[in-house]
């Protein structure tokens, strides 16, 4: 009896753990702190996951006309983050092609996420732009994705 | 001697890890004093350049579009929507305490919003006015 106990506890674990995967992506542990004070000042600091390597490679290397705005960093530091964000970056065949310039908007992984949103909610002033997951993924901060946690109740599930 | 070295120990570490607005301050003054002479900060002078309506980009044509126009309140980017916290020390005492940070912003929303750098005085009037205004 113990025996199959012991042989069931990781297999549940692992079950129960493998949906929730998808919707948790805590920044890591290793995070430098500029990523937060440098990218996290304008936007939310953006799981590295959600992007490919060459992607971030792309946006990081021309910060300097980033989305309309002048987000460049002192080279030391921008290297620093070039280097994390790689590092981290997510696989660019679960990813999926993000456009020219890259967007994590753009992915086929986020599109595919966020196809049943109707594109009223898109531009409601709640929301403002679909960099804002914050809007309607209240803990975002904190890597939870859930769509048992959407702020915006009717698109709640 | 002792009490000298004591004291230097204390006082020395605090300016490299943090400001006060008012020293912020007065340093920009000094760097436009050197240009103006006589020049001293002006509250007054800083709200009018926080409210002023500069419009070289048509998203962002003055400091309040994200601010807003009480800096007391919390403000939120007018692109991405992220929330900032208040630029008034009196509701965020993390204002103008970090001179590298203010630099860095300075540096950066004086180009995208202004359309220019920002000028020592012009940056010593608006750190009076965030430190005054209540």
């Amino acid at each position: 009896m113990k025996a199959v106990f012991s042989l069931l506890t990781p297999l549940a674990s692992l079950l129960l753990a493998l949906p929730a995967q998808a919707d948790r992506l805590p920044l890591p542990a290793d995070t430098p702190p500029a990523y937060r004070a440098e990218c996290g000042s304008c936007h939310l600091a953006y799981p590295p996951a959600l992007l490919g390597a060459n992607d971030w490679r792309q946006l990081m290397g021309k910060l300097d006309s980033h989305f309309g705005s002048d987000a460049a960093v002192n080279p030391e530091i921008g290297q620093k983050l070039t280097a994390f964000l790689v590092a981290n970056a997510g696989n660019p065949n679960r990813t999926g092609a993000a456009g020219n310039p890259p967007r994590i908007s753009q992915t086929t992984h986020f599109l595919k996420e966020h196809r049943k949103i109707p594109a009223r909610f898109w531009s409601d002033p709640r929301v403002r732009s679909a960099a804002n997951c914050e809007a309607c993924h209240t803990n975002a901060a904190n890597g939870r994705f859930s769509e048992h946690d959407i702020a915006i109740a009717e698109l709640r599930r | 001697m002792n009490f000298r070295l004591a004291l230097a120990l204390l006082v020395l570490p605090l300016p490299a890890l943090a400001e006060t607005p008012q020293q912020i301050r007065a340093a920009y003054a000094s760097e436009a004093a050197a240009t103006q002479p006589g020049f001293s900060a002006a509250a007054q002078r800083g709200e009018r350049l926080f409210r002023q309506q500069f419009t070289v980009t048509a998203k962002m044509p003055s400091c309040t579009s994200c601010h807003t126009a009480n800096p007391l309140q919390a403000g939120e980017h007018v692109v991405t929507g992220k929330a900032i916290r208040p630029l008034a020390v009196a509701a965020n005492g993390e204002r103008f305490t970090d001179p590298a940070k203010v630099e860095k912003w300075f540096g950066r929303n004086c180009k995208e919003v202004v359309g220019r750098a920002c000028t020592p005085a012009e940056k010593a009037d608006f750190v009076a006015y965030m430190s005054e205004v209540r």
